[in-house]
């Protein structure tokens, strides 16, 4: 593993009072590292390994829900990968077959090539999971439940608390090191797991639902910080109700419905295969009606505001000129849904897709 | 995971253990201290003043090791049962799901966590005993090995405990139905020998009569059972308990969806 020194300042995340003494030692020494990867942040080799590899995965509850009918997927290594799905679509139980949290009926997992039944301890080594939901020990305090976290990974109490102080400080928390995990707000719970996903420098970072809650200062912060740790190597697998997060940060996508696979590709493909997008427009000057412009279908929602229909062959330009022949001046536009959403809803709502 | 990082992990949940029993030790040191002052003020000194000498030794010094025992009986199983409980209840044992750490280091850590706990409560209730009883030892070896054990067999029942428990409600049925009958049944306030028959043979199925007997030898010198029978069935429980707990473990049962 490559560590490295600060290359770049960070952008601090909000909440922090004071920063620990600049007289600490980083806790990551370094020979070289992707600009911006600060100290604290796994920094994995870059191999050419899949990072992950389901092959027929299905899970049967008790109870014969079926949640995963046979999901291939594959996720290269030092991908930022978004696997996406409404609410029990079974994103959350591949993910915690993949962690060994539920067992699988069928199929087979793969961690960077470790076998995750044959060669469990290196398969679950290389993992870091940030889970939808808050587990851990509410009573301890903050810095104790990082370093028992790198404790189980093997890493030695010294390194694990400098580790620990390294990952707080950067997310904000440092202040609160002290503090028993209960006393911390919403927000920083989600940082708090955060940091403990990354602690033992993993080199596959599953993150479930990871800004969910969470202001948007916040969420744009951790986002700077997970392009970070992706930079320094790190493959990340984000599952999210936000899709513009999934559309900002992947750069590949699955789309998982009713336990199987139904999108797998590179995030601008996915986006390409709309046909159509709805854009609306700001007005410089009020409008009484929508105007009539051949091609193209405007409906008038307020005086200041239309919304137009825009085939991918016809493009905005054709509509910006048409527009301004009428004499109409457009102050801004926007997307009417995020195109990501656009695509989502189409795959999951059963219609045809969008290709 | 190779054996420096499985004793690195094992050095983790230990510490964490002893932190967290330390950092409540209100409820973890004291109860057992104060209970145990009242065993010795109404059984030892105002029932057991009335009573004639058992085994050659008085009343109280007779029941002081079977007292400790207890302490350390109920301290270690409540340490882990609670303890790995809670980590299920707030789900923060997927920390040790996901980790790479074997299941017989997970085990031996929390187990480790409970028998110190045994010993640090069997050290604070010796002090207790010792304005009211004799505490004479003829074997630390014997006594140590007979607490040790013993606390390892009960951390062990109380983990099982932990794993197949859904609520509060089971991790308190059993010491609350089981072992606090046998416990006191087991030879603690008595000699089996002062028992009936067919009560006295009925003893000797209960298990604890084997390691408050063996902590016995090695404190008073005498007990219910011989000393290598005493430490062959405790050891063999702990045992037969430890190779099922690793079972379910590694099984996933209770744990795993």
């Amino acid at each position: 593993m490559i560590l490295v020194p600060r290359v770049a300042p960070l952008t601090p995340i909000p909440g922090r009072v004071t920063r620990r003494p600049r007289s600490r030692r980083p806790c990551v020494p370094s020979t070289s590292a992707p600009a911006g990867v600060p100290p604290g942040l796994p920094v994995a080799d870059r191999g050419t390994a899949r990072a992950l590899t389901l092959q027929g995965l299905t899970k049967v509850y008790r109870g014969g829900v079926e949640a995963l009918r046979g999901v291939d997927l594959e996720v290269e290594a030092g991908d930022f990968f978004a696997l996406l799905g409404p609410n029990g679509a079974g994103k959350t139980t591949a993910i915690a077959i993949v962690c060994a949290l539920v067992r699988r009926t069928g199929g087979r997992v793969a961690v960077f090539g470790h076998d995750l039944d044959r060669d469990w301890a290196e398969a679950r080594a290389s993992i870091g999971l940030m889970p939808q939901e808050h587990n851990f020990n509410v009573w301890e305090p903050v810095v104790e439940i990082l370093v028992n976290q790198a404790g189980y990974y093997g890493v030695p109490r010294r390194e694990a608390y400098a580790r620990a102080e390294s990952l707080l400080d950067e997310l904000g928390l440092w202040d609160r090191r002290r503090d028993q995990a209960r006393s911390l707000s919403g927000g920083m719970k989600r940082r708090l797991m955060l940091a403990r996903a990354l602690v033992h420098r993993p080199r596959l970072l599953i993150l479930d639902e990871p800004t969910a809650g969470v202001d948007i200062e916040v969420r744009r912060s951790i986002w700077g910080l997970l392009r970070r740790v992706n930079a320094g190597g790190t493959t990340i697998i984000l599952t999210t109700h936000y899709l513009e997060e999934a559309e900002s940060l992947c750069r590949n996508l699955a789309i998982i419905h009713r336990g199987t696979i139904v999108a797998h590709s590179a995030m601008g493909d996915i986006l390409r295969r709309l046909h159509r997008e709805t854009f609306v427009l700001s007005l410089r000057q009020p409008l009484g009606e929508a105007p009539a412009l051949p091609g193209y279908t405007l409906r008038w929602l307020d005086p200041h505001t239309v919304e137009a229909d825009v085939e991918q062959a016809q493009g905005v330009n054709g509509l910006f000129e048409g527009l301004s022949k009428l004499g109409i001046e457009v102050a801004s536009l926007r997307n009417k849904v995020n195109r990501l959403e656009e695509v989502f809803m189409r795959l999951v709502d059963g219609q045809p897709g969008p290709g | 995971m190779g054996a420096r990082a499985s004793w690195l992990a094992f050095q983790t949940i230990l510490i964490k253990e002893v932190l967290r029993f330390l950092r409540i030790w209100v409820q973890t040191l004291v109860p057992p201290a104060v209970t145990t002052a009242l065993y010795f003020l109404i059984f030892g000194q105002l029932i057991g003043a009335q009573l004639a000498p058992v085994e050659g030794v008085r009343y109280v010094d007779y029941i002081a090791p079977g007292v400790i025992l207890m302490a350390v009986i109920t301290n270690a199983y409540s340490n882990v049962v609670s303890s790995f409980f809670s980590s299920k209840y707030q789900r923060y044992v997927e920390e040790l799901l996901i980790a790479p750490v074997p299941s017989g280091v997970v085990l031996a850590g929390y187990v480790a966590g409970g028998v110190l706990r045994g010993l640090a409560v069997a050290a604070v209730v010796s002090a207790v005993s010792l304005p009211f009883a004799d505490l004479s030892v003829r074997s630390w070896p014997v006594s140590l090995a007979a607490l040790v054990l013993t606390a390892t067999l009960f951390s062990i029942a109380g983990f099982v405990n932990a794993v197949f428990a859904r609520s509060f409600d089971d991790i308190s049925v059993v010491p609350t139905f089981v072992l606090t009958p046998l416990t006191y049944l087991g030879g603690v306030f008595f000699s089996v020998s002062m028992l009936p028959h067919p009560w006295r043979d009925l003893s000797l199925l209960n298990p604890i009569l084997y390691m408050v007997s063996a902590f016995r030898h090695g404190t008073i010198g005498a007990g219910d059972v011989s000393l290598a029978s005493a430490f062959a069935i405790t050891g063999a429980f702990t045992l037969a308990l430890g190779a099922f707990a690793l079972w379910v473990l590694g099984r996933g049962f209770g744990l795993k969806g």
